[in-house]
């Protein structure tokens, strides 16, 4: 009893405070569904597209933006008074982006094309604001799969992903008939991860290594402490069925191919545009624009995914949770954003959702579990824009407590676990 | 010398039938889009655009632009006809939101009466308001885009 009058203080005081400082205040969006002992607190609101975000170890957390509000692509969350009653907003960089990342008294951040970094203070406070630091510059922007995800290894590396500005490379992007390029010349400066160094200004492609390659479109990604090693999330392909009537049918193309993660050595190839990977054969299917028959396999020379997800989903947050707030089993595991999908059509739409996969020894183990349900505020979602809100980045903060942002209306969501 | 001059006859007796026949259809989709029409339409978006552009036409926020109240589909007949026969890779804008994946064209993959279809069933549904597309714009377009 008064442990749900704190709360409702609680609640009151986020409520009061939020008024003040996000004006034009929106109604709360729908509760999230969690599993018993989990809590969650809307941090901020009405953000607009708000991509990735990255906490300092004082908890200040930045959101990227893939839509300047108010002229600002980065918005900084400041926890006033240390209780998380009220956060004060400030905003800064004037480039729409997806990454950001915290790291040893940096701030990195990506717009569609460039790196940046900015010094923080020993409050993790980014005193100047106005000069940031160009670290990286030139990488490709054709549109699509044109966000650069970002993160960083212990060793004074940093990991980028440039998209494929394709589906299937084919001659003519997603139209019917055309035949996929051979070999494809997407892959030379896309499709893949490039390594930069962290503290070293105005690095191109020509200065980076290509680490690793085949790999359509990530999101979501992140460095493994335990195995100490770069973990990804791919987006797979899409249009089987338009783009192949004849070997696929609707329902099958919405089932294929998985969303996979992959865990990356320099040099790995993850098979795309060439094959896909089939979450019921369990293999490496020759993609139809290839010569493909649905069950023909190829990838030899590719690494296999260590996890498959249902098709479409959209992975696009990925976080090891490395804290203690969170019961034994959730340490050392995987969070996952799934987005949402829209190339489930005409079938309904899945994902718009946090997933947990258990991890043991560095690698996933035991089947995968929806987390934090109920983004959409409906299961029965047909077309992506009548979810409500939809999950994309994925932060832990330093007292453990996990951090969800939404690009559909910028909603910031903190959530915690308290037993009692 | 005779049969040949038969056969001019017979040719141009034919291109008169055909050209006669070519109004008919052009009326049919001018003069106000019948039921066929729309069931026609409707299918050719059932099959060819939903995937991309939703079952509501939604589209996909910040990938495939909506096509619900658009500008596009209610703009000049010419423009929206161009866009389905070439594509469109050009990171499309609306209502301060972009759009980044491509289109492709559909100029081998829909014929005129087809395009006409879509395209007249769309300017009526969704929130859309604008006059039919008529076969024989699509079919002058698609002339002009060859030039």
């Amino acid at each position: 009893m008064k442990k749900a009058l704190n709360y409702g203080i609680l609640f009151l005081a986020v409520t009061i405070g939020s008024s003040f400082l996000f004006l034009p205040h929106y109604p709360a969006p729908k509760t999230l569904i969690l599993p018993g002992g989990f809590h969650v607190e809307v941090i901020a609101d009405s953000l607009g597209a708000a991509r990735h975000l990255t906490v300092t170890n004082n908890g200040i957390i930045y959101v990227k933006l893939a839509k300047l509000k108010n002229g600002k692509g980065i918005i900084a969350l400041q926890d006033l008074n240390g209780d998380g009653s009220a956060y004060k907003k400030t905003g800064f960089g004037n480039y729409i982006g997806t990454g950001i990342y915290v790291k040893d008294g940096w701030l990195y951040a990506s717009s569609n094309t460039d790196i940046y970094r900015y010094r923080l203070n020993e409050k993790g406070e980014v005193t100047d604001t106005a000069h940031a630091e160009k670290i990286v510059t030139g990488l490709l922007d054709r549109h699509e799969h044109n966000s650069k995800s970002i993160v960083l290894d212990n060793n004074g590396y940093l990991y980028v992903n440039v998209g494929a500005y394709s589906n299937a490379c084919q001659l003519q992007d997603r139209a019917l008939g055309s035949p996929g390029m051979n070999p494809c010349p997407i892959l030379d400066s896309a499709a893949g991860i490039w390594q930069f160094r962290t503290d070293k200004a105005g690095q191109t492609y020509s200065d980076g290594v290509h680490y690793a390659t085949g790999l359509r479109n990530v999101v979501g990604l992140d460095w493994n402490n335990d195995m100490d090693q770069l973990f990804v999330m791919q987006h797979g392909r899409d249009q089987l069925f338009q783009l192949d009537p004849k070997l696929y049918d609707a329902k099958q193309s919405a089932e294929l191919p998985a969303e996979t993660m992959y865990a990356l050595r320099e040099g790995d190839n993850a098979g795309w545009p060439y094959v896909y990977y089939d979450p019921f054969q369990k293999k490496k299917i020759v993609s139809p624009e290839y010569g493909g028959d649905g069950k023909k396999t190829g990838g030899e020379n590719a690494v296999d995914p260590i996890a498959a997800y249902p098709a479409h989903m959209a992975p696009d947050g990925l976080v090891f949770y490395k804290g203690t707030m969170f019961p034994e089993r959730y340490r050392h595991g995987a969070f996952i954003a799934f987005h949402g999908s829209w190339n489930r059509a005409p079938e309904k739409q899945k994902g718009y959702f946090v997933v947990f996969q258990p991890f043991k020894n560095g690698r996933p183990d035991g089947n995968w579990e929806v987390f934090a349900d109920n983004f959409a505020g409906s299961d029965n979602i047909s077309s992506p824009g009548q979810a409500l809100h939809r999950p994309c980045g994925l932060a832990q903060g330093p007292d453990g407590a996990l951090y969800v942002s939404d690009d559909a209306k910028g909603t910031i969501y903190r959530i915690t676990y308290d037993a009692r | 010398m005779k049969s040949k001059l038969v056969v001019v006859i017979v040719m141009l007796g034919a291109g008169v039938v055909c050209l006669n026949s070519r109004p008919t259809l052009a009326e049919a989709s001018t003069s106000g889009p019948g039921p066929t029409t729309m069931q026609r339409g409707q299918k050719i978006y059932e099959q060819t655009c939903l995937a991309c552009h939703q079952a509501d036409a939604g589209g996909v926020p910040g990938m495939t632009p909506p096509l619900q109240k658009s500008p596009y589909v209610q703009g000049p007949s010419m423009k929206l006809i161009g866009i389905v026969l070439n594509g469109l890779n050009d990171g499309v804008e609306i209502d301060g939101e972009t759009y980044s994946n491509p289109m492709p064209p559909f100029s081998t993959a829909l014929k005129d009466q087809e395009i006409a279809d879509v395209l007249t069933y769309l300017r009526s549904h969704f929130g859309n308001k604008a006059a039919p597309i008529t076969v024989t714009q699509v079919s002058k377009i698609r002339q002009s885009l060859k030039k």
